[in-house]
Order: C-alpha cells, then sequence, then structure tokens
C-alpha cells in the first residue's frame, strides 16, 4: 500500500468528517432539545445531555440477528424494521446531533454464532448498544456478553423470562412467555371453550418449551386439563407417533408452540393424521411463509402476537404503511417489535447525558409510558416491557385479528 | 387394532424413507471403503432440486400439476443428482483414490460443507423452508378399519422396495453388478481382469445419489424442505448411516434390514414405549436416543451388522 496517498486520503476524509459532524451538530441541537422535551419521560436526565461535549462520526448500533438459518425470516424481519427506523431518524437528524448507524452480523440461528457476534460488535465495530435476538437460545448466548462488557442489550423480541435475568445491561420490548401462556390459555378457555388441551413443543428450544410449561400451568388453573404432552425435536419432523397419541387423546385444541419452520410441516401433517381440533400458537408462528409451507391446512387456527397488521391505531397504520412502501412486504410482529426496540434505543440515548453503557443503562430502565407500534408500554424493575397481547387467526391464509388481550 | 395397523405403516413408510438413503452409503462404503459424508446432502439437493424442477414447469400451484408431474421431476431430479455424484466423484474423490482413506474423509466432509452452503445462497435455494406438497395431493387411497392409507406413505414404501428390488437385481443379477462386486473385492485384481474400475465407481455414485435424490423427494413430500445447511439433514443421513451400518455396511439387504429396524425403534417402539410411560415424559422425549442405543447395541453383539459378514484382518 502507498502510505503517502493513503495517509492523504485519511486526513482528508478525517477533516471532512468533522466538518460535516461539526456542521450537524450545530444545526440539530435545537431539534435535540425539542426532542428531549417531547418525549416527557425521564425528564431528570435528559437536560444533561445538551453538556456533553460532541464526539466524532456516527453512533453505532449492532444487531445480531438470524439473517440466514431456519428462522431467518425472523432476522431479516427486524433488521428491515431497525434500518427503517434508523433511516427516519436520520433523516430527522440522528441521535444527539450525530448520525446512527447499523451494523448487522448474522449469527446463523446458532448460539456459538451469537455469542461471536455479539463480540465482534462490541470489539470490533464499537457498538454503543446491542440490538437482539429474536430467539430466546440466541439472546441468551449473547445477553453475558454484552453484560459482562457493559453495553446495553434491547432483545426486540425473545419471550422467555430468562432473557433479561442474565444482568442489568439486558432489556426487551415484547410481553414474556408466562403473560404469553396465560393469553392462549384464556383465548383457549374463554373464546374457544375448550376443556381439554393437548401440547406439542420443540424440546430443542427453550422458547417453546418455557411456554409449555406457562400454557399448562395458566390452563390448569383456569380449569382445564392437559390431554397430553408430546415433544419433538425441531427439524425432525418424523413425528407420526407422537401424532397419533394427540389423535387418540382428542383434545378440544393443540397447543403448539415451536417455531413456524416446523408449525406449518406438523399441521398439515396433523390433517393429514385426521386429527381436526385447532391448533395455537405462540408468536414463533409469525412468518409469511407459515401459511405456504402449511397451504389450506393453515386456516382456522390461532396464534398469540405483539401485533396485528391491521390494527386501527395511527401507529400502526403509519408504520404498517411505510414497512410496505419501503420493503413491498406486510411487516410481520417481529418488524413492528425490532422497529420498537430501536425508537425505545433512540429514546433513551437521547435522554442519557452520554452513550457510556451505565448512562444509557439507566435511561432505557426509565422508560415509562412509550407509545410504539406495538402498543404503550413501560419497563419494569426486571427490565421487561408490560402490555397487552392480541390474538391472530388465519383465514384465507392471511392474518386476521381475532381479539386483543389485556392482563 | 387400528392404532397398529396405523403405527405400522408410518414405521414402514420411514423405514423405506431411511433405506433409500442407506443403501448409497452402503454402496459407496462396499466398493470404496470410505465413508461419503456428503451423501445426506445429496440428499437434501435432492429434495430441493425436485423443488426448483417443479417449480420452473409450475407446478406449484394447487391443482396445476399433471398426472405425469410427480414420476417426470422424480426422473429428472434423479437424473441431475446422479450426474452431480459422478461429477463429485471424479472431481473430489478420484485424485485421493490412492490416498489414505482419512484423506478422503476428510474431503467428503469438505464437499458436504460447500454444498451446504452453496445451497443456502439465494442464487440456489435460498433459506427459508419451503413446501413442495402442491405438486401431489395426499389423498386417501384406502381405509381399512378406520386407518387411512395416504398417497405419501403408499408411495415411499412402493418405490423403496421397487427401487431396493431393481438394486439388488443389479449388483448380484446382471454383468456390471458382478464388477462391482469385482473391485469391491479387489479392486487391482479386478482391473488386472479387464474391468474398467472408474467406470464401476461412477456408475456406484451415480446409482447412489440417484436413490438419494428419490429420498429427498419423498422426504420433501413428509416434512417438507429446510435449507441445505439445517441440522436436520445431517441427522436424516445419521440415521441412514446408522440404519447401513445396522444392517452391515457394504450389504444391500441389511441397509434394508437396517432402515427398517431404526424407523421400527423410532416410529414403533417410541409409540409404545412412551404411551406406556405416559406419567414420564423423559422417556418419551429420548427418540433420537433409542436409534442411536441400537446403533450400540447392534455393534455390540454383531460388529459386522445384521447381514453383514464377518471378516478377519489379516495382519
Amino acid at each position: 500500500m502507498d502510505l503517502r496517498g493513503w495517509l492523504d486520503t485519511t486526513v482528508c476524509k478525517a477533516s471532512l468528517a468533522l466538518i460535516a459532524v461539526a456542521a450537524i451538530a450545530g444545526c440539530n441541537n435545537m431539534g435535540a432539545e425539542k426532542k428531549a422535551n417531547g418525549s416527557g419521560a425521564g425528564s431528570a436526565t435528559g437536560s444533561a445531555g445538551a453538556t456533553v461535549k460532541p464526539e466524532t462520526g456516527p453512533i453505532v448500533i449492532g444487531h445480531f440477528a438470524s439473517m440466514t438459518g431456519a428462522q431467518a425470516t425472523f432476522g431479516i424481519s427486524t433488521d428491515r424494521a431497525i434500518r427503517l427506523a434508523v433511516k427516519e431518524r436520520n433523516a430527522k437528524g440522528g441521535v444527539k446531533g450525530r448520525q446512527v448507524e447499523v451494523v448487522t452480523i448474522d449469527d446463523a440461528g446458532k448460539q456459538t454464532e451469537a455469542a461471536t457476534a455479539v463480540t465482534r460488535l462490541i470489539n470490533d465495530s464499537n457498538a454503543v448498544a446491542i440490538l437482539g435476538e429474536v430467539a430466546s437460545s440466541l439472546s441468551l448466548a449473547g445477553g453475558p456478553i454484552a453484560q459482562k462488557a457493559g453495553v446495553p442489550m434491547v432483545s426486540p423480541s425473545s419471550t422467555n423470562p430468562d432473557v433479561t435475568d442474565v444482568g442489568d445491561y439486558i432489556f426487551r420490548v415484547c410481553f414474556l412467555d408466562d403473560f404469553q401462556g396465560w393469553v392462549v390459555a384464556k383465548f383457549a378457555f374463554d373464546n374457544l371453550k375448550a376443556k381439554k388441551v393437548a401440547i406439542l413443543y420443540d424440546q430443542s428450544q427453550a422458547y417453546s418449551s418455557g411456554l409449555a410449561d406457562f400454557f399448562e400451568k395458566a390452563f390448569k388453573q383456569m380449569g382445564g386439563t392437559i390431554a397430553t404432552r408430546q415433544a419433538y425435536t425441531g427439524g425432525n419432523l418424523e413425528i407420526s407417533s407422537q401424532l397419533q397419541q394427540i389423535k387418540n387423546a382428542n383434545p378440544d385444541a393443540i397447543f403448539l408452540p415451536g417455531y413456524y419452520s416446523d408449525a406449518g410441516t406438523i399441521i398439515r401433517k396433523a390433517r393429514e393424521a385426521g386429527i381436526k381440533a385447532v391448533f395455537l400458537g405462540g408468536d414463533g408462528w409469525d412468518s409469511e411463509e407459515l401459511p405456504k409451507i402449511a397451504g389450506d391446512a393453515i386456516n382456522g387456527n390461532y396464534f398469540a402476537n405483539h401485533y396485528a397488521p391491521e390494527e386501527p391505531r395511527p401507529e400502526v397504520k403509519d408504520f404498517v404503511e411505510k414497512y410496505r412502501k419501503e420493503y413491498s412486504s406486510t411487516a410481520d410482529g417481529l418488524a413492528a417489535l425490532g422497529y420498537d426496540a430501536a425508537l425505545v434505543l433512540f429514546d433513551a440515548m437521547e435522554r442519557a447525558p452520554s452513550l457510556k453503557g451505565a448512562d444509557l443503562r439507566d435511561a432505557l430502565a426509565a422508560t415509562k409510558n412509550f407509545t410504539g407500534v406495538t402498543g404503550t408500554f413501560s419497563i419494569d424493575k426486571n427490565r421487561n416491557a408490560q402490555k397487552s397481547a392480541v390474538i391472530v387467526e388465519y383465514k384465507d391464509g392471511k392474518q386476521i385479528m381475532a381479539a386483543r388481550i389485556e392482563k | 387394532m387400528s392404532d397398529l395397523l396405523q403405527t405400522t405403516i408410518n414405521t414402514l413408510a420411514v423405514g423405506g424413507l431411511y433405506a433409500l438413503i442407506a443403501l448409497g452409503y452402503t454402496l459407496v462404503y462396499g466398493i470404496l471403503r470410505f465413508i461419503n459424508f456428503a451423501h445426506s446432502d445429496i440428499v437434501a439437493w435432492g429434495g430441493w432440486l425436485a423443488l426448483t424442477v417443479a417449480s420452473s414447469f409450475g407446478w406449484l400451484v394447487a391443482g396445476a400439476a399433471p398426472v405425469f408431474a410427480m414420476p417426470a421431476v422424480l426422473l429428472i431430479t434423479m437424473a441431475i443428482c446422479a450426474l452431480m455424484g459422478v461429477s463429485i466423484e471424479f472431481l473430489a474423490y478420484r485424485p485421493l483414490r490412492k490416498a489414505p482413506r482419512l484423506n478422503v474423509l476428510i474431503t467428503a466432509i469438505g464437499v458436504s460443507l460447500f454444498l451446504q452452503n452453496v445451497g443456502l445462497l439465494d442464487k440456489f435455494f435460498g433459506n427459508r423452508p419451503k413446501g413442495i406438497s402442491a405438486l401431489l395431493a395426499n389423498d386417501v387411497l384406502v381405509t381399512v378399519a378406520g386407518v387411512e392409507l395416504r398417497l405419501f406413505d403408499a408411495m415411499t414404501i412402493v418405490l423403496a422396495i421397487v427401487l431396493v428390488v431393481v438394486l439388488e437385481r443389479l449388483v448380484y443379477g446382471t454383468k456390471m453388478g458382478r464388477a462391482m462386486r469385482a473391485v469391491s473385492f479387489d479392486e487391482r485384481t479386478a482391473s488386472l481382469m479387464g474391468i474398467n474400475v472408474n467406470v464401476v465407481v461412477s456408475l456406484t455414485f451415480a446409482i447412489g445419489s440417484a436413490l438419494a435424490a428419490a429420498g429427498g423427494l419423498l422426504f420433501a413430500f413428509r416434512n417438507d424442505l429446510r435449507q441445505t445447511a439445517d441440522a436436520s439433514w445431517v441427522l436424516l443421513g445419521l440415521k441412514a448411516f446408522v440404519a447401513a451400518v445396522v444392517g452391515g455396511i457394504g450389504n444391500v439387504r441389511g441397509a434394508a434390514a437396517g432402515a427398517l429396524l431404526i424407523a421400527f425403534v423410532e416410529v414403533f417402539v417410541h409409540r409404545y414405549i412412551s404411551a406406556l410411560f405416559s406419567g414420564t415424559q423423559w422417556v418419551a422425549q429420548l427418540q433420537d436416543v433409542y436409534v442411536f442405543a441400537i446403533l450400540i447395541l447392534v455393534l455390540m453383539f454383531r460388529p459386522s451388522g445384521l447381514l453383514g459378514k464377518a471378516t478377519v484382518e489379516k495382519v
């Protein structure tokens, strides 16, 4: 490499960047102050932001996601929504007068890769905060690394309770599986009048087995019975033995808290095996691929989700429209949560006195009555979001909102 | 009674699927004495190629597929995979024919990773799960004692039996088969007797890969398709490999018998053992463990497999 040339261009770039940043910072000081006042929440920490000396360059946010792998649509949806949020934010002047940059690292849906991805985001990309993951087992793999490095991590959609127990730097903007299990149980018991339910869960996923436990507990408390409880291992769908036992138990409904990649095939196979009971699922069902795999068998089944695209709230309408314009597809629940996670993070960054880990952590913890696409929520003392859930029904291969269930 | 019948049908269908894949392992091992780790990837590619072929004809829209669609897709896929198998052998394994077995084994793992990750590319099959069931409606053929025999199960069983019988005839009833057995027995002497070893080896890979393609298509009908790098393909390959070893690796009938045994344990035994222990869930959760426990048991008492001949290693 020609060192002199390299030096010249670097110095040139650096000085250009400095000028640009100074200009942006100058332009946006007023905007930033307005934002801080407008957000209202956590105003005690908001005022300190103005005194921090402006740093150079964009603020880097890391995102680790399964962009490939069996649950690829999860990562892709979330990443698209985060990038949409960042694009909008940058158009409005960014955060603290600085532009925001997202670095996404693919973990291919593997736990070891998730840990590596978080390490790389913190050490190589110098991310001030981490967004991710969707799958709880992957958040549990990445979380301890963010916690150890003192970099706040916001999981958009990991619903397993253990995720935020990792430490005080780990947050989430979705509801928890105990709530989700309860929501599905309540819907089954009250709305579907089901008294006897079979459970078929993925024993290789913390998400699935956890949700199965919470559902069972809630459903029994309401007075229902569990007809049979069967397990499968994700990816291995030679489950004729399990389906046969469910058929023999003759349940009113079947709770299938697996991911869409298995759920579609399982529902199709169950219908072919002569099982007619309605299937109930969790937010892991939320993918446009599910009805494609299951075909007609998907219709008439329900799952709990974070939002429904046709819900008549202005935030939802606005988001669905913008997302469609950008990516020409309907935003799923994971996209909505990814978007909300990014907005909550921006809000906390704006309020935090500095972008240091501890300051950002305190600002995130102080999030109160934040209104996003997936509803209005606050972060509680366990760093979880307190919110409501929707039940979505599949009709003619399309998602229809069936009910909203409050705690 | 009807429950027993249903379980038997399920067992036979799963066994047929495993048999088709196990034959590929056993054939290659029989001739070249090495385990082709890329075989399960040929199965995955077989499934995905079938989907690609079917969708390029526009047959994946419900009701659009003509009657001959399924046989056509099957034959085209088998042909493509046979070609793939031959090329892999030619490019990756043939240069190492005289090298130590370990080198070939490592190369096979390399080929496996290559196929997995190429298949993952958007230009090939992508990473999203897809279904192929629109190609053929899984209709009920007959109902006996309340048990429905469906097309996919019947097709898997019939296709497996037909292909195993054809292969058996090929290996034990034709001149080519005799050449294959001769190469398997002693490669150098066989070549001295005027047998073209390269042709025999190429043919072996072609047959094994074509069977893998059939297995891949049947698997796709049963369980839909996950991306080529998914762990489920490895598990499928592993189970078929266990079937080949349990039956006596290098033995055609043994592979079929081993596949049936594995399916029997996975479906039949699991069905009744979990009903028997319905109170204790972990018994049913060990489904995959039982399969590999059979491997250990068989290897302990019959190290050369159920139908394998015991050989004495000359020192």
